[in-house]
């Protein structure tokens, strides 16, 4: 077998965060990506206000990726040497914007849910004759 | 047919196929893997059957390192039936490419120790004794306790010897005092060697660095630390206050010679002294002078700091045994006779070796031993089953060459001494990228670990 084997690359990503980390990682973003789409789906479509909220806190994990991939490779960005270090950095800070706007944007979304379902419900006992 | 005859009728055969199919893999995606820090991945080559090969036949390992518990969990994949037995003593497995991070002072010495008993597969037997004595005409090995082991496949991965006696005055003991360093000799030594580089980077004066003559582990680990060190320096505003000096063994720096040139212009930029075949004969600790054989006679350098590497041979056991060379240059220092290819020993047919102790023209790294293994068992494999064995080790390994903290070449290359790139035209190899160093820091170790679980 000539081609690439995923299997390699998950068993390396195990060893790598330890199993405990990686399947945490794994739950948060299915979470992440499936509250959004529920959230999505629920409110048929996005909210514009939360959303630049929420990608304003997506900037902040993007350099919170950044501090955290030179805290374990006991780096810095001033090492950058080259495009493909650029890129690098690049990625990394997206992934982590867009990782942080995703699950930011869920739990905002989830939140308001249920502010709203609250709010219904002691409307609905305080309303005459409820 | 015995497993002898079989072997015979595979071995015409095994040396038509080539790994080039690799070359075909090699496009910017490999980009993304590279994030999850799967360099070594990139040239995966295993050959495994899907079904695993049905057979009796009892397996010796001879030593219990990257490249034995790397062959013992292929075979065991591989193999449904055998007697996979495993011989060495040493309960504590260390991560050797780790200890270059050690002596930076990025890392604790626990960072590269670990338990052999955690990498047995299942089903593999462990005899935790060394092997004094190799018997390949009878079949059988002897350990230290008197057991006598018999085998039809023996796969010899006893790794090599740091000659520590071929330097005199030099003492093991030592290392860590006098600003006495050497970086190979395990977990204590390389933090012992990293408080007695911080030392010098504090005080500065004359750091002496250089290599043995003989084959070596990792080539790159001298040079890697005569950069590292000159950046603790640089950090530390001393660097006016020292003076470097590599002293190469021969006329190069490096043995592939794109890749030593390169050196060579990186060493002028830092300031480096290099004094070219000067070969470490002797050292003084309590005077702090070391002294070389170079060609005009024996040269005399006092230093604040030397890292010692010491020469480099294969273990005795072998070295005495019928497995060594017997001419060429390989001979000298007992390395295994095997075929540089296929790593079936020229002489005898049912034995390999791989790892340090393969008397081959290159790759004493654990990413040679990622190389190496697979063909090594599929030859084993495919000579008990019957077929014709598909893996051909072309020299490949690889040496994330550190040049200063937070940067590294990515250096891979062959038999032929070309540079064999994973990521053309993504990852120049030899531009120094912080890529490089991401994956030596936090993607090699997990690489290795599933190596050794025959995961990668």
């Amino acid at each position: 077998m000539k081609a690439l084997d995923p299997m390699v690359f998950y068993a390396v990503l195990v060893e790598m965060m330890g199993p405990w980390l990686f399947w945490s990682l794994i739950l948060l973003t299915a979470f992440g990506l499936g509250t959004f789409a529920w959230v999505i789906f629920r409110e048929k479509g996005l909210s514009s206000r939360r959303l630049v909220r929420c990608e304003l806190i997506g900037v902040a994990g993007g350099f919170g990726a950044l501090w955290l991939m030179a805290y374990v490779t006991v780096s810095g960005f001033t090492d950058a040497g080259g495009p493909v270090d650029w890129l690098l950095i690049g990625l990394i800070w997206g992934g982590g914007l867009v990782g942080t706007t995703i699950l930011s944007y869920a739990s905002f979304g989830l939140r308001d849910r249920f502010r709203w379902q609250k709010r219904i419900r002691t409307d609905e006992k305080t309303w005459p004759g409820g | 047919m015995t497993f002898s005859e079989r072997k015979e009728s595979s071995k015409e055969k095994n040396l038509q196929s080539n790994s080039c199919k690799d070359c075909s893999r090699r496009d910017f995606l490999k980009l993304f893997p590279l994030l999850a820090g799967t360099a070594l991945c990139m040239h995966a080559q295993q050959s495994e059957a899907s079904e695993p090969t049905k057979t009796k036949a009892r397996i010796v390992i001879a030593g219990a390192g990257a490249a034995g518990l790397a062959a013992a969990a292929q075979l065991a994949k591989r193999l449904d039936g055998a007697e996979i037995v495993l011989c060495d003593a040493r309960k504590e497995h260390y991560y050797q490419p780790g200890f270059t991070l050690v002596a930076a002072g990025l890392k604790p010495p626990g960072y590269t120790v670990s338990a052999t008993a955690d990498y047995i597969p299942p089903g593999v037997k462990w005899i935790p004794e060394s092997i004094v004595e190799f018997d390949p005409a009878g079949n059988r090995v002897v350990t230290d306790k008197g057991q006598i082991v018999r085998y039809d496949f023996l796969i010899v991965a006893t790794g090599l010897k740091l000659d520590f006696a071929g330097i005199t005055g030099m003492d093991p003991a030592l290392i860590g005092k006098n600003g006495l360093g050497c970086v190979y000799a395990g977990p204590d030594a390389a933090y012992a060697t990293w408080k007695a580089i911080s030392d010098f980077a504090d005080k500065g004066g004359v750091g002496l660095f250089g290599r043995p003559k003989t084959e070596m582990k990792c080539a790159g680990a001298p040079i890697k630390h005569t950069f590292i060190t000159d950046d603790h320096l640089r950090r530390r505003g001393n660097r006016g206050k020292a003076e470097i000096i590599y002293a190469a063994h021969n006329k190069t720096l490096f043995s592939i010679p794109i890749v030593s040139e390169k050196v060579r212009m990186l060493y002028e930029d830092r300031g480096v002294d290099i004094r070219h075949e000067h070969v470490l004969t002797a050292i003084d600790p309590a005077r702090r002078r070391a002294t070389f054989a170079t060609p005009t006679g024996n040269a005399e350098i006092g230093y604040d700091f030397i890292n010692v590497i010491p020469p480099m041979r294969a273990p005795d056991v072998v070295r005495k045994s019928p497995l060594a060379w017997r001419d060429g240059p390989f001979a000298a220092d007992g390395w295994m006779e095997v075929d540089k290819g296929t790593l079936r020993h020229k002489r005898f047919a049912n034995v390999f070796g791989v790892g340090d102790v393969a008397g081959v023209p290159k790759g004493k790294t654990a990413a040679s031993v990622k190389w190496q293994v697979p063909v090594a068992v599929d030859h084993l494999v495919a000579t008990i089953a019957g077929t014709t064995p598909e893996l051909i080790y072309t020299g490949y390994t690889s040496c994330p060459l550190i040049t200063r903290l937070g940067r590294a070449m990515l250096v891979e290359f062959d038999y032929k001494d070309n540079l064999v790139p994973s990521f053309p035209g993504v990852i120049a190899p030899l531009e120094e990228l912080w890529i490089t160093w991401v994956m030596k820091t936090i993607a090699l170790k997990p690489t290795y670990i599933a190596m050794l679980r025959g995961k990668a």
